[in-house]
């Protein structure tokens, strides 16, 4: 039987095993809902603002590691997807977007809500395709989801005209394998690449890992720990690699970089060999190049050999599947212990104590983020956009399980936190979801609010109101002559009063003692909450290397002299 | 990137032959900094495939990440630096020249000095049409300029292996491939 485009589309995401399609309508992906209402295993979530969709569906894979869907209408819808997609490039992150278009005789005639989207998405997205016969829709699909979850994960946009999916028939037929025959993933790695790691790490006195996304993309947490144990290897973390070892694991040290631990840092400073697994040595993490790991030789594991010699020269570089790569490499490390480069590190812990939380009057955002973790005995997935709430998160929420903090990493879009937490909690709905966000973030994308509460998606909105664009605000405050333009927030709204505008339980936090009530009572409310944390506006994210610089330039603490504003990116 | 001198490098690729594909390349040529002397593309020997030569600027790691970012393109199927190798490498220019009868003769002599064709003659110009190695075209240009160069267009240089050295197809060259298929080294 023939089917309409719009049908081998909805055919098409059902072979891949879509139960959930983040999405809004419009005139020219019109065909395509006509069809999914047909469709009830393909259940649509309703979004308020596309990018909310393209969010959502990050949130989603994320959690699940399974591919995450979002749909758009052409023109404005298309391009409000955009900073979603360039989310999931930047973190890796498997999702497939899929856009109606104007119909083909209309293309390039600039006709009503027309965009270029496979043009405008081009350096965003790992691989995009414009549909224009009804017959390549299921082969598009296939391999759409294909190229988006295997290798680097990555995300895929499929734009697809109006008359494609509506007027033209053809059967369906489903390709058994993509045909992609520029396109082949590494698994193993070169044996002689492995064992020339091996040697490093044999070798190694001051060695130390350093565990990227890379190591949740590819379910290696358990063989991460294999090696760090059997070699009495520490860990350091990169963002995106948080989760990929318990936070309380002895050999886990955390977070290195520009709000990094000051002991990592110093770590890294002394480190004779850095093994860096999955990760793709961000500017956040290294600083100024050329000082960053001067004594340290360089284990690289990476499934993009893009990333090897981008930034940091490999000495040993492995392209390969991570998991597979480390089934190669543990038979050849020799169980190990490091114990005085591990003695060095408690000491350099126990006199850089960056994880202490000061007595205050005022409500402090790390008190809060503390508590949330002790409240929730680590056990719930953390959702952050950017900024300070980042950073505060990242040092002090304490994670027991992969892939529980899902933050914008790469790209560093506020707002992520609202709607990735929505498509978090509908890929784990056994996990309570917190959405932590800033004032400002979470005013970007608060619309979908009524996306959450419409489908009574139950997360919990935690806010960490400081009235200000708290980020922003501590560089100006550092190296801007403590200028505070345009980064204080004085039109909020009252928080709770737009949770009962919701028709959702709001509450406000203003002093230490309500925070764990206020997270306990969130927790026992069905539904989303908000929770509005009335936090100190001035307190600044401590350590902290200014932007392109070294370790020297470390400031640990409020530091007593203004300083130069940094050269650096961002 | 630091370290090592610029340096010309030739490129070739295996690309299929699909609507877009010239954009994604310029595309990452622009938004990786990278710089680009010269793009030739035509049909390959296999249908929907074409191949491409590039010649691009930069120092060797620059190079290396230009090869690495190309092969990560879905529909590059396969990409190498063949600098290193020998290599037999053209480029045709097409040079409207402008003539007087009396600077007529000495230019025709000049063209079949160096094998070149004059391909189209006017009252007041001609056109030559020269195939070569970039040398070759540069000193032929050079020549001319002296007459009145009215509009040149070169074509790029395309480039393949030599077949004494290794008869395997230019674009495998300095890639390994393991017996599952997929590529673990990366190109050379």
């Amino acid at each position: 039987m023939e089917l309409t485009g719009a049908e081998i589309v909805c055919e098409s995401l059902l072979k891949e095993g879509v139960d959930v399609i983040f999405g809004l309508p419009g005139g020219a992906v019109l065909p395509f809902y006509g069809a999914l209402g047909k469709y009830p295993q393909l259940r649509h979530v309703l979004v308020r603002h596309e990018q909310g969709a393209a969010m959502a569906a990050d949130g989603y894979a994320r959690v699940t590691g399974k591919v995450g869907v979002c749909a758009a209408t052409s023109g404005p819808g298309a391009t409000n997807l955009v900073t979603g997609i360039a989310t999931a490039q930047m973190d890796s992150v498997p999702i497939v977007a899929i856009t109606g278009q104007v119909p083909r005789p209309a293309i390039g005639r600039d006709a009503f809500q027309e965009t270029d989207v496979t043009g405008i998405t081009l350096p965003i997205t790992k691989h995009n395709y414009l549909v224009m016969e009804v017959e390549d829709i299921a082969p598009a699909i296939k391999e759409a989801f294909h190229i988006a979850r295997t290798g680097r994960p990555g995300p895929v946009l499929v734009d697809i005209p109006k008359d494609v999916l509506q007027d033209l028939r053809a059967e369906f037929i489903w390709p058994e394998l993509p045909n992609l025959p520029g396109y082949n993933p590494p698994g193993d790695a070169d044996p002689e690449q492995v064992t020339r790691a091996a040697e490093l790490i044999n070798q190694a006195e001051r060695p130390l890992i350093l565990a990227g996304h890379g190591v949740l993309i590819s379910h290696t947490y358990d063989r991460l720990i294999e090696l760090a144990e059997k070699a009495q290897i520490p860990v350091i973390t990169t963002l995106l690699g948080i989760s990929s070892m318990p936070t309380g694991h002895s050999l886990n040290l955390g977070m290195p970089g520009m709000h990094g631990m000051a002991y990592n840092n110093l770590a890294i400073d002394e480190a004779d060999l850095l093994i860096a697994l999955g990760m793709r040595f961000d500017d956040r993490i290294t600083g100024r190049l050329k000082d960053f790991a001067p004594n340290a030789k360089v284990v690289h594991v990476e499934v993009d050999a893009s990333e090897v010699d981008k930034n940091v020269k490999a000495d040993a570089p492995v392209v390969g599947d991570l998991k597979r790569v480390l089934d190669q490499l543990l038979p050849l490390v020799e169980p190990n212990v490091h114990i005085d480069w591990q003695r060095h590190l408690d000491d350099l812990k126990s006199q850089h104590p960056s994880l202490h939380i000061r007595d205050s009057e005022e409500l402090l955002p790390q008190y809060v983020l503390n508590s949330l973790s002790e409240v929730t005995r680590g056990d719930c997935i953390v959702v952050t956009g950017v900024g300070q709430h980042q950073m505060w998160a990242a040092q002090h929420c304490k994670f027991n399980s992969p892939n529980t903090l899902i933050t914008s990493g790469g790209l560093g879009a506020m707002g992520f936190e609202v709607p990735a937490a929505l498509g978090a909690k509908m890929g784990r709905p056994d996990k309570p979801v917190w959405s932590v966000a800033g004032d400002g973030g979470f005013q970007m994308t608060m619309c979908d609010l009524a996306t959450a509460v419409e489908n009574n998606i139950d997360v919990k909105f935690a806010i960490l109101n400081n009235g200000t664009l708290g980020m922003v605000h501590q560089w100006q405050d550092l190296f801007y002559d403590k200028d505070y333009f345009a980064t204080v927030y004085s039109g909020n709204p009252d928080f709770v009063k737009l949770a009962a505008a919701y028709g959702i339980t709001g509450l406000r936090v203003t002093k230490q003692e309500e925070v764990a009530d206020a997270i306990q009572q969130a927790m026992e409310t069905p539904g989303p909450v908000i929770v509005d944390f009335v936090v100190r506006e001035s307190e600044n994210v401590y350590p902290m290397i200014p932007a392109g610089g070294s370790i020297q330039e470390m400031m640990e603490d409020e530091p007593e002299v203004s300083v130069a504003p940094p050269s650096g990116g961002g | 990137m630091p370290n090592s001198g610029m340096e010309e490098h030739t490129i070739v690729a295996l690309v299929e032959d699909k609507p877009g594909v010239l954009t994604r390349i310029a595309s990452l040529f622009r938004r990786r900094g990278f710089n680009i002397a010269s793009l030739a593309v035509g049909k390959s020997e296999q249908p929907g495939l074409s191949r491409m030569t590039f010649v691009v600027t930069g120092d060797q790691d620059t190079v290396v990440q230009v090869t690495k970012q190309l092969d990560k393109l879905i529909e590059i199927i396969r990409v190498a630096d063949i600098s290193d190798h020998e290599t037999v490498a053209r480029e045709l220019a097409l040079i409207k020249v402008r003539t007087t009868p009396a600077t007529r003769a000495e230019i025709i002599q000049m063209v079949h000095l160096f094998r070149a064709n004059v391909v189209d003659v006017g009252a007041q110009s001609m056109v030559v049409e020269v195939t070569g190695e970039e040398d070759k075209v540069n000193a032929l240009h050079h020549l001319l300029e002296p007459f009145g160069i009215i509009e040149m267009l070169r074509t790029g240089l395309v480039a393949m292996v030599r077949g004494q050295e290794d008869p395997r197809a230019s674009d495998t060259i300095g890639i390994e491939i393991p017996e599952n298929g997929s590529r673990a080294s990366v190109p050379g």
